[in-house]
């Protein structure tokens, strides 16, 4: 008896998972990623002629609990409309009988890829304000993205940062005026990282309340817990605060902390206020986390942060460095020509 | 602040703070007024004229060495009129002018963007 090699099963494993693309406008060019619910390809739009993202269950069927996922999860991208998230093309069903959609194609790297190259704390802390801006948004349209995480952020090629995978979005309202929680907030999916997938996330159960879904290290105790009913943008505000961590170190957040850098201490303060245990102890907001960002930027002082008077007076000094250098230079050869003239 | 108003005003204090050194100079003491407010009129057109550079290029090392040369070109004229101390009037005088010219690019804000113009 002859047995198949792991070469051979796996391309035979591809081969039975490749979607069939007959009867529609799309032509498949290649895998590009895995995701809980099923594949991300690269395909070629034959009639707009440009290249999509094509992202395909991989279980036929329409009505199936992923199925619903995967049209909740286009539905989701597309009240989105941001120029920090992907924006959605065309959703429908394969011949096959499996669900997809098409998104925008992203030609770029993935942040913890990306983050490598950017050797400025500015360069990154204004990538970071990007990401807060698209979150902030969808926040504002009602919708926790769940799952903020640097896979989950592309930086394009020029620069455009765009938040991905919503796949584990809750909706909490219909919209502003309306504060009630959509009629399928709580059918989560659990994510967990596996090893014999090379790091590819594995779909484990789709449940209600006390369903644990996230990524560890980014996901705020209360999703850990399974706390669904309770998560609102704080809980977005956990995963941007290790978000912000990592960006800042360039090491996730389950790195032992000795191993870790050590920030600013008012980025610092920053990082530990979004990721407090208590929602209530966090950042109200994505803006007011962005706010306090900003003004790390701008040379001011940070909400999150008391400053001692010696620390008030570096940032001082830091933010007005070649003025204060100027004067002194100016003091300096005053004193100097004084010296000389009374010589 | 307005980068010209920041000019004016800067201009203006580091003039008359360069004219009060002059009463550390005993010879000089006797004329204290004339120079302040003289210093304080160099600093003032040294500061406007940094200020309304700064409104049309935005660059900083320009704004330096716009404010250099405006504060050099003053100063020689002070200095000239003063038929001596040139080095003690121009070097101070040159120093305000780069001082001025880098504050009004660095911290003076600018116009304000209208409506039809975004």
């Amino acid at each position: 008896m002859k047995f198949l090699s792991d070469k051979a099963l796996e391309r035979l494993r591809d081969v039975g998972e490749t979607p069939d693309l007959t009867g529609t406008r799309y032509r498949l060019l290649e895998r590009v990623a895995r995701g809980g619910m099923g594949v991300v390809y690269a395909a070629e739009d034959e009639k707009l002629q440009r290249c999509v993202a094509l992202k395909v269950l991989d279980v036929p069927g329409t009505n199936g609990d992923l199925a619903n996922r995967l049209m909740r999860e286009a539905r989701v991208l597309a009240r989105l409309e941001h120029p920090g998230i992907v924006p959605v093309h065309d959703v429908g069903t394969l011949a096959g009988g499996r669900v997809f959609y098409t998104m925008k194609f992203v030609a770029g790297q993935r942040l913890d890829k990306h983050i490598a190259a950017v050797n400025s704390v500015p360069d990154r802390l204004r990538l970071f304000l990007r990401i807060c801006d698209a979150v902030g948004f969808a926040h504002a349209r009602g919708v926790l993205h769940r799952d903020l995480k640097p896979a989950n952020i592309m930086v394009g090629q020029f620069g455009e940062v765009l938040v991905m995978d919503w796949g584990l979005a809750k909706i909490l309202r219909r919209d502003d005026s309306n504060r009630t929680q959509d009629s399928d907030p709580d059918a989560t999916i659990f994510e967990k990282p596996s090893p014999a997938s090379g790091g590819a996330t594995e779909v484990s159960v789709i449940t209600g309340h006390g369903t644990v879904m996230g990524t560890p290290g980014y996901m705020s105790p209360e999703q850990a817990r399974g706390d669904v009913e309770h998560l609102d943008a704080r809980s977005d505000i956990y995963s941007l605060g290790a978000l912000l961590r990592f960006i800042l170190s360039g090491q996730p957040e389950e790195t032992a902390s000795s191993r870790q850098p050590r920030l600013d201490k008012s980025l610092e303060a920053i990082c530990a206020k979004s990721m407090a245990a208590g929602p209530g102890e966090r950042y109200p907001n994505v803006q007011e986390m962005a706010l306090d960002v900003s003004r790390y930027l701008d040379g001011l002082a940070v909400g999150a942060h008391q400053e001692s008077v010696f620390e008030k007076a570096a940032r001082f000094y830091r933010r007005y460095r070649f003025f204060i250098l100027l004067i002194a230079a100016y003091l300096a050869m005053r004193v100097l020509i004084l010296l000389f003239m009374h010589r | 602040m307005n980068k010209v108003l920041l000019g004016l005003l800067l201009g203006a204090v580091l003039g008359a703070v360069d004219g009060g050194t002059a009463w550390f100079t005993p010879a000089v003491r006797t004329m204290m007024v004339g120079i302040v407010v003289g210093s304080t009129i160099k600093g003032l057109i040294a500061g406007v004229a940094a200020g309304i550079f700064a409104r049309k290029v935005n660059s900083v090392p320009l704004g330096i060495l716009f404010g250099l040369a405006v504060g050099f070109v003053l100063a020689f004229i002070v200095a000239y009129m003063q038929h001596g101390y040139y080095f003690e009037i121009i070097l101070p005088g040159s120093i305000v002018g780069m001082i001025v010219g880098y504050a009004t690019q660095k911290y003076g804000a600018g116009p304000a963007v209208t409506a039809a113009t975004r």
